[in-house]
């Protein structure tokens, strides 16, 4: 047996995976310019990966919540500047900045929040028509 | 003449039963829009409610043994089987998610929902009154 109810979970699960997506587009534009003085201290870039989620207790049932499997790691090296007066610059006069991408970054934020856009539309159109189901044979 | 309250709802909660597992659906559909190698899903309602009429040009595979698979296991429970859906346009990531398209067929079956609750819920009046008899 289907209900609407098992909607809300779904579309709160996306929501909640989108934010965490936001929220790592956040940390990646915030540290876009952040200086380390050799390549190892230097941030990188972090990647959500979503992972679609089966419900346990109703394995035939149509609903799939979505969840982050994990937060990975850009293996792009970071770009090396030559800045000699930079304070955090190495002995030969170089400083790290991390291999961010501000394009990349700006778009993966739109389609992150359009998702997120979609998912409260759904959600407040399933709670009209749960509250309509709840009126049947009262008029 | 017995009153059979399940003959005189007609088709109509088990259409609204449908519509309500198709939006289940369409959300997970969205939900998942950004998933790698999730495969959307839709069901084909034309063909559930013909089946759930019992009419429709099907030949239903007949069991003469217990040990023989039931082909209504799944429709005893209420569910009806999802079907995945052909992509438009491919992606690499092996998600099959069409988001405008998705979109569009919530929106499409929120008004059916309504139009089947808006039925049902005739039904329950015309019902009603027929109870009440004269006022």
């Amino acid at each position: 047996m289907s209900n609407l109810f098992s909607l809300f979970n779904t579309s709160a699960s996306a929501l909640s995976a989108q934010s965490v997506r936001l929220n790592t587009v956040a940390s990646n534009l915030a540290n876009a310019n952040t200086a380390a003085t050799n390549p190892d201290e230097a941030y990188r870039a972090k990647q959500v990966l979503f992972q679609s989620v089966m419900d346990q207790a109703n394995p035939n049932g149509s609903s799939t919540a979505v969840r982050v499997a994990g937060v990975t790691e850009s293996q792009a090296a970071p770009h090396a500047h030559y800045e000699p007066h930079h304070p955090q610059a190495n002995e030969e006069g170089y400083i790290f900045r991390p291999a961010i991408s501000v394009v990349e970054e700006m778009a993966n934020m739109m389609s992150a929040s359009r998702n997120y856009e979609a998912n409260v539309e759904v959600m407040e159109t399933s709670r009209q028509l749960l509250q309509r189901t709840l009126q049947i044979g009262q008029g | 003449m017995s009153l059979s309250l399940d003959k005189a709802m007609g088709i109509s909660p088990q259409a609204v039963n449908v519509r309500a597992q198709r939006m289940e659906l369409l959300a997970s559909n969205i939900a998942n829009a950004d998933t790698p190698n999730y495969k959307a899903r839709d069901i084909d309602f034309r063909a559930v409610l013909e089946s759930a009429a019992g009419g429709g040009n099907s030949l239903p595979m007949a069991r003469s043994q217990a040990a023989h698979l039931d082909p209504n296991a799944g429709a005893m429970n209420g569910q009806v089987e999802a079907l995945y859906r052909t992509p438009s346009q491919a992606s690499l990531d092996g998600n099959t998610v069409d988001p405008q398209m998705e979109r569009a067929a919530f929106a499409e079956n929120a008004v059916q929902y309504q139009s089947s609750l808006e039925f049902l819920n005739r039904r329950v009046s015309g019902i009603r009154e027929a109870l009440r008899g004269d006022r």
